[in-house]
């Protein structure tokens, strides 16, 4: 009588599917999934630790590394936490500012995901257009904090600067034929940056529609995801679930809504919730959340028209004084020199925040003994738990429905790895 | 009834002709895609590219090797060393920024008291050879001469937000 042995597959760290490093070690009888291990740290760069050893502000940047397709919530998690240790509040207009490009950062993050989602599954048409999208966002990006991707947008105590007047424009080039293609170009780009997100605000449930055209009632893209890596309420709470994973389970639980920060508490939107907690509810779940972002989106600019003000706190012990007042005056130059070679101290003690980030409960804490940095930092990523479940989510299904469980999960490897 | 137009409406494959109508509409649309080297996405005066060092208009460097953006640089990637020149002001002898460190993140230009290193517009380059990801004193002021007057525009545009 042979000896039966299960097949063992190694499913990446190479694999396109895989989404970035994963190693997932697959014990697979025939083409059934028996047990799924996933192997991590393939892209650790010890944020942790680098954060001990700098200055509060000097973080920042690092915290748009971890989770590096929503990067302005994770600056948020680390900023909030940090003003939560000082015991200062931003600016209205900052919170209200800090709530739009949060939610932009949920649709692109969505975007993303969707995408690739498709894409790992055979609909690559939608991860086209979802990228046309992302292109408008990642304008935004730009357009406020120079960089379309690494903001480094949110400070302490507020954001850096101000919402610009004016939105980049396309320059005239040889292979345009006339000006009329050039203004094509720069139709939604002759106002300011609220301009241009109201613009887009209006067109973008038609262009969400254009995706559930193609994906929602697809034939193919339901047999690859109903039934799926089913995950019962109760399992959800137990394997630490948050975000649309928890609320595709139907778990109305979000931290926007529970805990609300920011300006989430003067904003109107609803929690959307699966029934079955498959990837089909899942997608359906992350679907509606950006439909809401977007009227999370249009509620912030129509607000930000209105109500112009400090985008940051006045206390140049933790925020610098403005350039010109650096340049004039002693004190203020002071200040600066300070603040950019020293930081500030906080006083000794523990805090936790988190934010609602589009993967779920991104949280930071810290332990401050009185320093200027961090005695500890340690980073909650909702990655994680996630990938934790993947053994109990793949059991008994094929190796082809791993790639729609990772693709469900909305992996990303900057922020489980750290 | 309800069975009967769900089992037409699988069997003459609508929903994948909806799909397939949405991406016919698209292809005869006009092409949201731009011809790159010729044609560029638009840059924000914001924009945090390659770095630059500047100049006075007497052609006198600004930098006054104060060290505030080695310091503050998050990323360790700037190093300076500093003496004081015949003339007795005091200049950077080395002013170098590692390009492999440097994570473009804008502090050194946030924290610069005299407006001299600064993140250009420039993000098309390239190294063929090792240690060319130094970026030294000597070409920071050459790309910072070669682009003044767009660093100034820019600077002056992002004056009133700073």
């Amino acid at each position: 009588m042979p000896e039966i042995r299960n097949y063992t597959l190694n499913f990446g760290p190479q694999h396109p599917s895989a989404h970035g490093v994963l190693r997932l070690v697959l014990e697979m009888d025939g083409e059934v999934i028996e047990r799924s291990d996933p192997h991590i740290g393939l892209l650790h760069r010890g944020t942790e630790k680098l954060a001990e050893t700098k200055p509060y502000n000097q973080s920042i940047p690092y915290m748009d590394r971890l989770d590096y397709v929503s990067m302005m919530q994770n600056e948020h998690a680390y900023v909030r936490a940090v003003e939560k240790l000082l015991g200062i509040e931003a600016p209205i207009r900052a919170q209200y500012i800090r709530t739009m490009f949060d939610e932009i950062t949920r649709i692109l993050n969505h975007m993303m995901w969707l995408g690739t989602h498709a894409l790992d599954i055979g609909a690559m048409t939608v991860f086209l257009y979802c990228f046309r999208e992302r292109e408008d966002l990642m304008d935004c990006y730009e357009a406020v904090s120079g960089a379309r991707m690494h903001a480094a947008y949110y400070r302490v105590g507020g954001v850096y600067r101000d919402l610009p007047d004016e939105m980049p424009r396309f320059k005239p080039s040889n292979l345009q034929r006339d000006k009329a293609e050039l203004d094509r170009l720069n139709e939604n780009r002759q106002g300011s940056l609220l301009d241009f997100l109201e613009d887009f605000t209006n067109r973008f449930p038609g262009l969400v529609d254009e995706y559930e055209t193609l994906l929602t009632d697809n034939r193919i893209w339901k047999q690859r995801t109903v039934g799926i890596g089913v995950v019962s309420p109760e399992r959800a709470k137990a394997l630490g679930f948050s975000g649309p994973m928890l609320r595709g389970s139907g778990v109305a639980w979000d931290l926007r809504k529970k805990q609300p920060y920011a300006a989430y508490d003067k904003v109107d939107f609803d929690i959307p919730v699966g029934q079955n907690g498959d990837c089909y509810d899942r997608y359906l779940v992350r679907i509606e959340e950006i439909r809401q972002s977007n009227r999370i989106i249009r509620q912030c600019v129509d607000w930000l028209r209105d109500n112009p003000g400090p985008v940051i706190i006045e206390d140049h012990k933790i925020a610098p004084p403005k350039r010109a007042a650096m340049k004039s005056d002693m004190e203020g130059l002071i200040h600066h020199f300070k603040l950019f070679s020293e930081g500030y101290c906080t006083p000794p003690g523990e805090v936790y925040s988190a934010v609602e980030a589009s993967k779920g409960e991104f949280g930071v804490y810290i332990i401050s003994d009185g320093a200027n940095k961090p005695y500890r930092l340690k980073l909650r990523a909702p990655g994680f738990p996630h990938l934790m479940a993947m053994d109990e989510m793949a059991k008994g299904h094929m190796l082809a429905d791993v790639v729609a469980l990772i693709g469900t999960m909305d992996i990303v490897f900057g922020e489980i790895d750290r | 009834m309800k069975v009967l137009t769900d089992y037409f409406r699988s069997l003459f494959l609508l929903e994948l002709l909806k799909g397939l109508q949405l991406t016919g509409r698209y292809l005869f649309a006009k092409k949201f895609t731009i011809q790159y080297p010729e044609e560029r996405a638009p840059l924000s005066p914001r924009f945090r590219g390659l770095h630059a060092q500047r100049r006075y208009e007497n052609g006198e460097e600004r930098c006054i090797a104060c060290k505030l953006c080695e310091a503050t640089c998050p990323a360790l990637a700037i190093t300076i060393e500093a003496e004081p020149r015949e003339d007795g002001s005091r200049r950077t002898t080395r002013y170098e920024i590692d390009l492999f460190k440097c994570i473009f993140c804008g502090y050194c230009e946030e924290s610069c008291p005299v407006d001299a290193i600064v993140e250009s517009h420039v993000y098309e380059y390239c190294f063929e050879n090792k240690g060319e990801n130094i970026m030294t004193k000597e070409k920071l002021l050459a790309n910072g001469d070669k682009h003044e007057a767009q660093i100034a525009k820019d600077l002056e545009a992002q004056a009133p937000y700073r």
